[in-house]
């Protein structure tokens, strides 16, 4: 059986393993690691820079040329209604397969004066509170929520902190915690940290398989704690935020694996894989009411973490979780 | 509650240790004798008596979390939560375990927040203060599941939460987990949604990154100290990404009050009243979680 008809196996199992009463989630969740883990291959040394490297590469797809190649009709939606309309944010309302729904995402440039317009898919808060007023549109009728992340990180300076940056990421991930509809979110190529989970909080997170998730640029984290912006490659292995170690940490479900030649050289073929991995996972999703889905995206996000405690005494308040939201 | 563990079990459980240890009150300030904002002699009772703000000039010097805790909490039991989670090394980053040892060494904390139930202005709340020794305050793993678990004590004891911030942001060591844990605790405010407890927040110096973007921006209502220097992004973070010149308050809690991120400056010297009227104001009626 080949990988592909594996995982649509798996995902048809996840389908009626839900509509069970018995709860074969672990079982299912280390099938699937030890299914997606070989089909990526094997780390070398430099692995980690390449994923950065290649994210990063100027011809990578954005949001936009995804919406073209993945949705049959889209109508792009502006503004926050509140200060104004951020460029290197957008979204709206598309048609995915005859079926409606709410899209957004950051949007780096396509050239040099595309990213000037674009702030090179750093948002301003304006940004994030458009994103939250198309995601509450969504939940009003009922439409699935698709998310695509491919920023360097929200825009660190003045005039963002002036509109309050930081409430407006922090805002966003309570909030959406408790939208009543499905949310997919996918890593297209930068998840650059605060800027990422301020709309990457959901159901399903994606990640395409040349990307990266983390909480500091590797530049970043090669100046404060190497001392070094040089050693970012290094800084990069270190992070651990390719998409093999992010499906370890459960921090990202699935892996959209890319066309052969990258995302960049073959657009069509990476757009393909992510819509075909967007409708397996919202075939999945769909099948929960909506008490099991919040409850399930409350505890994802709740377990997240790794420390030592008696096992015993996590797992009873983990299981406890749903009594409280 | 259904739970056959009984009502609230699962919060002794978190109770392990109240702490009878000695507790460490290391200062920040060192034997130096003098502000170091407006240069005046300061007397080390003075200091005490002004709970170490300059009696001249309002410096605020910063306060580690059992200094914080002696002085909000009333005298009496403070029942610390879960104070035998332990740090560990997930992403096996060189020399993190050192750097846990030394910090644990240095400061006599076992992570950069603790919490625990006590009583201020004589009514019962949960108490979190972050402790900025402990590698800058940083939110890893442990400080983000503390942080959360206050937030689901205060809502299955439906009693208000006030957590004091004081943190450089994410903890880098732990890469996305700690990234992670800004949704956690944000995830983890519905739960005070939900059973409709207060949540107050008091920023102090500093208080940035990915606390400040996270449950710090999320309080029913947020105080700062003055002088607080609270920003998104650090200094480098911004010198690395964009060339901009910053105004000189600008990494200051009174400019982001005048931008309209805070509802209230509070001096230290204040703020036991301050959070004693906020209580008063939120009495939530007792009887379990409905």
């Amino acid at each position: 059986m080949s990988g592909d008809s594996l995982r649509d196996k798996l995902l048809e199992l996840k389908g009626l393993a839900e509509q069970s009463n018995v709860d074969v989630s672990r079982e299912l969740a280390a099938l699937e690691l030890k299914l997606q883990l070989p089909l990526v291959p094997p780390a070398p040394e430099n692995e980690a820079w390449r994923r950065v490297e290649l994210a990063r590469h100027p011809e990578r797809p954005t949001t936009l040329q995804y919406a073209e190649l993945i949705f049959d009709d889209f109508l792009e939606l502006h503004g926050d209604r509140n200060y104004g309309d951020d460029p290197a944010m957008v979204g709206g309302i598309a048609l995915l397969n005859g079926l409606p729904v709410t899209f957004f995402g950051t949007q780096k440039g396509q050239n040099m004066k595309d990213n000037l317009k674009r702030n090179f898919g750093m948002a301003h808060p304006e940004g994030y509170r458009k994103a939250l007023r198309l995601a509450r549109q969504a939940a009003k009728f009922g439409r699935p929520i698709l998310t695509f992340i491919d920023t360097p990180g929200a825009y660190p300076g003045v005039s963002g902190e002036d509109r309050g940056i930081s409430q407006a990421i922090a805002v966003n991930m309570k909030e959406f915690s408790v939208l009543p509809v499905p949310i997919i979110a996918t890593i297209l190529g930068e998840g650059g940290s605060g800027g990422a989970i301020g709309i990457g909080v959901a159901d399903i997170v994606l990640m395409m398989e040349n990307a990266y998730y983390s909480v500091i640029t590797p530049e970043g984290c090669a100046s404060i704690l190497l001392r070094d912006s040089g050693k970012a490659r290094q800084a990069a292995a270190l992070l651990k935020l390719t998409p093999r170690d992010l499906l370890r940490f459960r921090v990202v479900d699935r892996i959209v694996l890319e066309p052969p030649t990258g995302a960049h050289k073959d657009k069509a073929g990476a757009a393909a894989a992510l819509k075909a991995d967007i409708l397996a996972s919202l075939a999945v999703l769909s099948r929960r009411s909506v008490e099991s889905l919040l409850a399930q995206r409350h505890q994802k996000f709740l377990s997240l973490g790794v420390f030592h405690e008696e096992e015993a005494r996590r797992k009873s308040l983990l299981e406890r979780l749903r009594d409280f939201f | 509650m259904s739970n056959s563990k009984g009502i609230q079990g699962w919060i002794r459980d978190l109770i392990e240790h109240p702490v009878q240890k000695k507790r460490d009150e290391r200062s920040f300030i060192d034997q130096k004798n003098s502000c170091p904002s407006c240069h005046r002699p300061l007397a080390a009772h003075e200091l005490e008596a002004a709970l170490y703000t300059c009696p001249h000039c309002q410096h605020h010097f910063r306060l580690t979390a059992w200094e914080r805790i002696r002085f909000t909490a009333d005298e009496g039991v403070f029942q610390e939560l879960s104070a035998d989670i332990e740090t560990a090394n997930p992403l096996e980053f060189p020399d993190y375990e050192q750097k846990l040892a030394a910090a644990a060494q240095k400061t006599g904390v076992k992570e950069a927040v603790v919490s625990g139930l006590c009583k201020v202005d004589g009514q019962e709340v949960v108490l979190a203060v972050m402790d900025f020794r402990f590698i800058g305050g940083s939110m890893g793993s442990v400080v983000g599941e503390k942080i959360m678990r206050a937030m689901l004590v205060g809502a299955e004891k439906r009693l208000p939460v006030i957590i004091f911030t004081s943190s450089g942001g994410a903890r880098m060591q732990e890469g996305i987990l700690s990234l992670m844990q800004m949704a956690k605790t944000a995830v983890a405010t519905q739960a005070l949604e939900k059973s409709r407890c207060p949540y107050f927040v008091i920023l102090t110096d500093p208080t940035t990154a990915g606390v400040l973007a996270s449950f710090a921006m999320l309080g029913d209502v947020t105080l700062a100290e003055p002088g607080a220097l609270m920003r998104f992004a650090g200094a480098r973070v911004v010198a690395g990404t964009i060339r901009e010149k910053v105004p000189e308050n600008f990494p200051l809690a009174q400019y982001h009050f005048e931008k309209g991120m805070i509802d209230l400056m509070v001096p230290r010297t204040e703020l036991k009243k301050t959070l004693g009227f906020l209580l008063k104001t939120h009495a939530i009626p007792q009887g379990g979680r409905t």
